[in-house]
């Protein structure tokens, strides 16, 4: 045993890289309630304060300040403090609190579009550097994308692909750092590099070695950056607060290095509390210490940002970052995993108010203790910024050390990674299949070979076979797409930080996704069960439709409609499936939009369900707007027919928005309901649940009345954001969403 | 024998009618024309749309959402009238041991007492407590009936719970309350929870589409912390 780990159980961790044994040997589970907690220490006060006047001018300024002198890396920056002296955690990702990198590895173009919006010039050299001799990952993408490719993009089939920026949503297990000491994940990594079996130097050999050696030098980056702080990470950590820093270093270097829209920091709550507890036992901190330590580290988190344009903004608002922290859960043996510091991090919403980062994500499990039900549920009320995951569902499959990147895509923590693929627009490929395959908007033919479709009343059964043959193609060059782009990403813009956090031997997801869900399902439901005339312009491309009767929306729990839904995901993903995935990868899919359902919307014709050119889609896997008419249960009941094992393993979202008072009478009544309904839906096999308890006047009030509202927090698709950071179009499209209500 | 009912809507996640998390299923036809009905698209009888199965179907699909008391409210309308039709869905529910209640102010000219073996609770809406006054509220002379509900309703060890709708100027007042009072304690049994619900009016507008005369057009909703104030009232007479 290392003199670092004295008082830990010992066991297989200790002899090789194995953290969740280390956490099941050693953490002291938690049923209690959360009178426990303690305010904010004067320190915490003091940083937090200092804090708020730059988010506030960053607020007004949009982007506070920009670093254009350097380039990202893990050890680019100057170290950077808040309030050095009041600081207990440190480490900024620039020189400077709020001040954001340049991040040229993705693509130059994009720098430039981003330094122009906010009168920034970028330092010359770094400005040759990547004209003249360095390729980015950008140029190597349109290097190989086909016109076909090129085409989809255009038009908005496909869109987000990370073909400009970092994928992110790969998450290192940051806990080996203080478990481990980084010198030890370093001479990991040589043995295996030094001491690989090989046959055939084989194209995957090279790579595997090239990357290995990366990932060797990105942990010595990772030490000399933390060794600029002042702090030696060669050695494990000694007590809570070392092991806090030394894992904020892993989460930092990660994100001084790379810019994915999702850099999320894992779980880490039952690892931290056995340092906190060991510590509380030896009388070395107090409670309110701990606390402090965890206040601190979550102030950090929530500094995090990322250069971004301004249609990035339009797509995702309030800058987003996805440091999701998973929090909870049960261990494969379904003992709980909620320690205290599942309360203490939680906590931190109302120690320094509610706020959208980290992005709060609780693994529930019916079998969670009902003292943590009822917390997470209170803070939900509250604060509307926790998230829902189904432990139940993921555990048979991922075991007990996964986490959430970014909304819903689980992971093996340093066992799996992901590459990023955002998502396809479904409701527009149904409608290539009704308009020969040529775009409704800008009038392009996207696809190929589409039979033409001129019945006055739409068939159910053409439409499908059309739409079916559609699909065929879309997943073709999506996975095209989707190859190019993340070799190119391994070739140009490799994050050795994070993949050097995690096992060599690291299992690869390609992570599709799909927008438009419930357009699409109502949509055929109408043209099955009522009578849909498509109303066509002068070049046959329908731009409306005229609906005669009713037909079963998405969203009542009804069968006839519900299974469309699910028949659409199983058929777009046995499609994808067929394809060969770079690196091997295993592909899995996502439903979900997260903000981008606005912008989804606004490229997107009038559909066959009635929905009107240019109106947003529901988000996620939402049933649409205002159409699911038989209250909560029946719309809960309806997503949780989709099925995340069979074909949707990288997440279903699902928002949900409901008044106070028909959650209850009181707040104890509002508690209980809501935890009743969270048991009930994810006992369904449900995946995810955002919650939100708010009345829509106040969001109307908000939207009118920006300044009176400054805190409010609410969650979207995926993550927390302040109302006042979203556009008017999306605070709209919110406030039109259904809220459950009843009278 | 398919056995069909007819059913306006289906409230999946209803918080009010009951404990727990309840469907609510709210059945057309009501033989009562109260002026404060926020419901009164469901007054008429109209075609039977559900059948047993179908509403088994989702309340099965809901039985997930229903531990901690929650369960199946039949509301309407009058549930009453459909007495049939409930009977059968009811020994149904009852082999799947749902929790059943049922929101009547008990008038119907069908044998309901067949009915009380399954269910569990009553939410019985008192209209007023004196005849005149009930005859002017509901718009019918079924005083009588609502009586003779109550008496069969002592017989069964069903639980109740009361519900009293608040109404400015017609029995917002202490002499109502302490007759009220008087009333539940001297007539009904099983008594195990009573709510005042203030008079609303957010069924104004399916008045004015379905083109029924609102009798309370001008009627002014009952003030909510009034309404508390006076059920603190009722509950000093009902417990002395």
């Amino acid at each position: 045993m290392k003199k670092e780990w004295k008082n830990f159980n010992e066991g297989l961790w200790c002899k090789e890289i194995n953290v969740i044994d280390f956490i099941k040997s050693n953490y002291l589970k938690y049923d209690g309630d959360e009178n426990f907690l303690t305010g904010k220490t004067d320190k915490t006060t003091k940083v937090w304060q200092k804090c708020e006047k730059l988010l506030k001018e960053e607020l007004k300024k949009h982007v506070l300040d920009i670093d254009v002198d350097h380039m990202s890396g893990i050890n680019s920056y100057d170290p950077g403090y808040i309030d050095k002296e009041n600081e207990v955690i440190y480490g900024l990702q620039t020189d400077k609190p709020l001040k954001r990198i340049v991040n040229p590895y993705g693509g130059i173009r994009m720098v430039y579009q981003e330094l122009e919006t906010y009168n920034y010039k970028l330092n010359k050299n770094v400005d040759k550097y990547f004209n003249e001799f360095r390729k980015t990952h950008n140029d190597g993408v349109f290097d190989v994308y086909t016109k076909e490719i090129r085409k989809a993009r255009h038009v908005g089939l496909l869109t987000g692909l990370p073909d400009a920026y970092g994928r992110g949503r790969i998450i290192g297990d940051y806990r080996r750092i203080p478990l481990y000491g980084i010198n030890y994940l370093m001479k990991l990594k040589k043995d295996e590099w030094e001491n690989m079996e090989i046959t055939e130097m084989s194209d995957d050999i090279i790579k595997l070695r090239e990357e290995l050696s990366m990932q060797y030098k990105a942990l010595d980056e990772i030490k000399k950056m933390a060794s600029s702080y002042g702090f030696d990470i060669s050695n494990p950590a000694k007590n809570s607060k070392e092991a806090i820093q030394w894992l904020y270093f892993g989460y930092l270097a990660a994100i001084k290095e790379n810019n994915g829209a999702a850099m999320s920091l894992g779980r880490v709550d039952a690892f931290l509390d056995i340092y906190i507890n060991r510590d509380l036992e030896h009388g070395l901190i107090t409670e309110k210490e701990a606390q402090e330590l965890i206040d601190q580290f979550v102030i950090k988190l929530r500094l995090v940002r990322h250069l971004r344009t301004l249609e990035y903004d339009e797509l995702f608002s309030g800058d987003p970052t996805w440091v999701t922290c998973s929090i909870g859960g049960l261990t494969s043996e379904k003992n709980s995993l909620v320690t205290k510091t599942s309360y203490r991090i939680l906590h931190t919403l109302s120690n320094l108010d509610p706020a959208p980062e980290p992005n709060m994500t609780v693994l529930w499990s019916e079998e969670l203790p009902i003292n943590f039900k009822k917390y997470c549920a209170k803070m939900s009320i509250l604060t509307d910024a926790i998230q829902y995951e189904n432990d139940d569902l993921m555990r048979p499959s991922m075991g007990d050390d996964y986490a959430i990147a970014c909304c819903v895509s689980s992971m093996r923590i340093g066992k799996d990674m992901q590459f990023f693929g955002a998502r396809c627009n479904l409701a527009k490929a149904l409608l290539y299949s009704i308009n020969e395959g040529v775009d409704e908007i800008k009038k392009d033919l996207v696809i190929p070979n589409v039979p033409k479709i001129n019945d006055e009343v739409l068939n159910y059964n053409k439409v499908k076979k059309s739409y079916f043959k559609v699909l065929e193609y879309v997943a073709k060059i999506y996975s095209e797409a989707m190859n190019i782009i993340h070799y190119m990403h391994d070739k140009y813009a490799y994050e050795a930080g994070q993949m050097a956090l995690h096992d060599t031997n690291v299992n690869r997801l390609m992570a599709y996704g799909v927008a438009g869900l419930s357009v699409v399902a109502d949509s055929l439901s109408a043209i099955k069960y009522a009578k849909v005339k498509p109303i066509r312009d002068k070049d046959g491309i329908t731009v409306d439709f005229d609906i005669t009767g009713d037909y079963p929306k998405y969203g009542n729990d009804d069968d006839r409609v519900d299974n469309i839904a699910k028949e659409i995901l199983n058929k777009f993903y046995k499609e994808l499936k067929k394809h060969k995935c770079y690196k091997n990868a295993t592909p899995t899919m996502s439903v979900l939009t997260i903000t981008s359902n606005v912008v989804y919307g606004l490229k997107t014709g009038a559909t066959p369900d009635g929905r009107k050119k240019g109106i947003p889609f529901a988000p996620g896997a939402n049933p649409m707007h205002q159409r699911d008419l038989n209250g909560a249960i029946a719309s809960l009941n309806s997503v949780s027919k989709l099925d995340w094992e069979k074909c949707c393993k990288d997440g279903i979202s699902n928002t949900f928005s409901i008044i106070p008072s028909a959650l209850g009478k009181n707040q104890e009544e509002q508690i209980n309901n809501l935890i009743t309904l969270m048991d009930g839906y994810f006992s369904k096999k449900a995946h995810h649940l955002n919650v939100n308890v708010l009345n829509k006047e106040t969001l109307v009030d908000a939207m009118e009345n920006p300044s009176k509202y400054p805190l409010l927090t609410i969650r979207v698709s995926g993550y927390s954001v302040r109302f006042n950071r979203l556009t008017r179009k999306q605070q709209e499209e919110v406030i039109s969403r259904t809220f459950h209500e009843k009278i | 024998m398919k056995k069909s009912g007819s059913i306006n809507s289906i409230e999946t996640f209803g918080l009010v009618d009951g404990p727990g998390i309840r469907t609510v299923i709210f059945l057309n036809g009501c033989i009562l024309r109260c002026k404060y009905c926020h419901n009164p698209e469901m007054w008429t009888m109209k075609e039977k749309n559900y059948t047993v199965k179908e509403v088994l179907t989702i309340v099965k699909s809901n039985k997930p959402y229903y531990k901690n008391g929650g369960g199946v409210t039949f509301s309407g309308g009058e549930p009453l009238i459909q007495v049939d039709f409930l009977k059968k869905l009811c020994s149904k529910l009852k082999k799947e041991k749902i929790n059943i209640a049922i929101d009547t102010s008990g008038i119907s000219y069908k044998n309901y007492k067949k009915l009380f073996k399954y269910i569990d609770i009553v939410l019985l809406d008192i209209k007023h407590i004196n005849k005149d006054d009930y005859i002017n509220i509901t718009c019918k002379n079924e005083f009588s009936k609502f009586l003779k509900f109550v008496d069969d309703l002592n017989k069964t060890n069903i639980e109740v719970w009361i519900r009293q709708v608040i109404i400015p100027d017609v029995n917002d007042n202490n002499n109502y309350l302490k007759n009220l009072a008087n009333f539940i304690k001297n007539n009904i049994r099983n008594v195990k929870r009573i709510d005042f619900l203030p008079y609303h009016k957010l069924g104004k507008e399916k008045y004015r589409t379905l083109n029924i005369n609102n009798l309370y057009k001008d009627k002014e909703e009952m003030n909510k912390e009034k309404c508390d104030e006076l059920y603190q009232k009722f509950l000093n007479y009902y417990n002395n």
